[in-house]
């Protein structure tokens, strides 16, 4: 599975492998943590709605299209759903190849497509007690970043 | 018209609901947002949202059709 959605702790050793293969000299994986902190306020945790069935085959046409760009021998993506701790792996993206340069930009690309176009949302929960769901609208338009 | 509207996240608490079945004279996935909107108070139009009709990303021009599911997704925020 090129992508998928995960409601248990991602296996970041297993996602390794899975992209593993002897024609490749670079491993590229980036990981989205769950941090403490958005926009000055205190997170204490972070929840995932994912509506899969879009999800799913749009994450994989998003894979597909790295491997049409870039020079690259194998991508994945994982992608947690439901209540998240501090520190854990919202988000995983593997990819290998024969050189660097593509890996490290077939990366980039799977994860900025992955937060643009994927029917996934975040509600954080605050330390103070409440809980608003994240509005990525000013990120695109203002170049703002939730990445760690 | 008869469409099956779905609401998600930030949409699906603005609505109130999480679905509904609407009988409307037909037009657009933005034209049926709109009527939504006057419907339902709460619910505010973003200009990061996103439609699907039957599980497909499409666009909110797209005119739909009789018995359509249409997905309402507010603006998403994935990783």
């Amino acid at each position: 599975m090129k992508f998928s959605v995960s409601n248990t702790v991602i296996d970041v050793t297993a996602a390794r492998k899975a992209v593993a293969d002897n024609s490749c000299g670079a491993l590229v994986v980036f990981e989205g943590w769950i941090r403490d902190h958005n926009e000055g306020r205190q997170v204490e945790r972070l929840e995932y709605e994912v509506y899969r069935p879009v999800a799913e085959k749009e994450g994989a046409r998003i894979i597909d299209e790295a491997l049409e760009r870039f020079a690259i021998s194998n991508a994945l993506c994982i992608h947690r759903e439901g209540l998240l701790e501090l520190g854990e792996v919202a988000v995983i993206v593997c990819v290998a190849s024969a050189h660097r340069g593509d890996a490290f930009d077939a990366c980039r690309y799977i994860i900025d497509q992955t937060k643009t176009r994927l029917p996934i949302w975040k509600k954080e929960h605050y330390l103070e007690g409440i809980s608003e769901w994240v509005n990525c609208e000013h990120c695109a338009a203002a170049g703002h970043s939730h990445e760690g | 018209m008869k469409t099956k509207v779905r609401y998600f996240a930030l949409f699906r608490e603005q609505a109130g609901c999480a679905a509904e079945r609407v009988e409307w004279p037909g037009g657009t996935a933005s034209e049926l947002f709109q009527i939504m909107t006057e419907k339902h108070s709460a619910l505010k139009t973003e200009a990061a949202a996103l439609v699907a009709v039957n599980d497909e990303m499409t666009d909110w021009e797209t005119p739909l059709n009789e018995d359509d599911e249409v997905l309402f997704f507010p603006p998403v925020a994935g990783g």
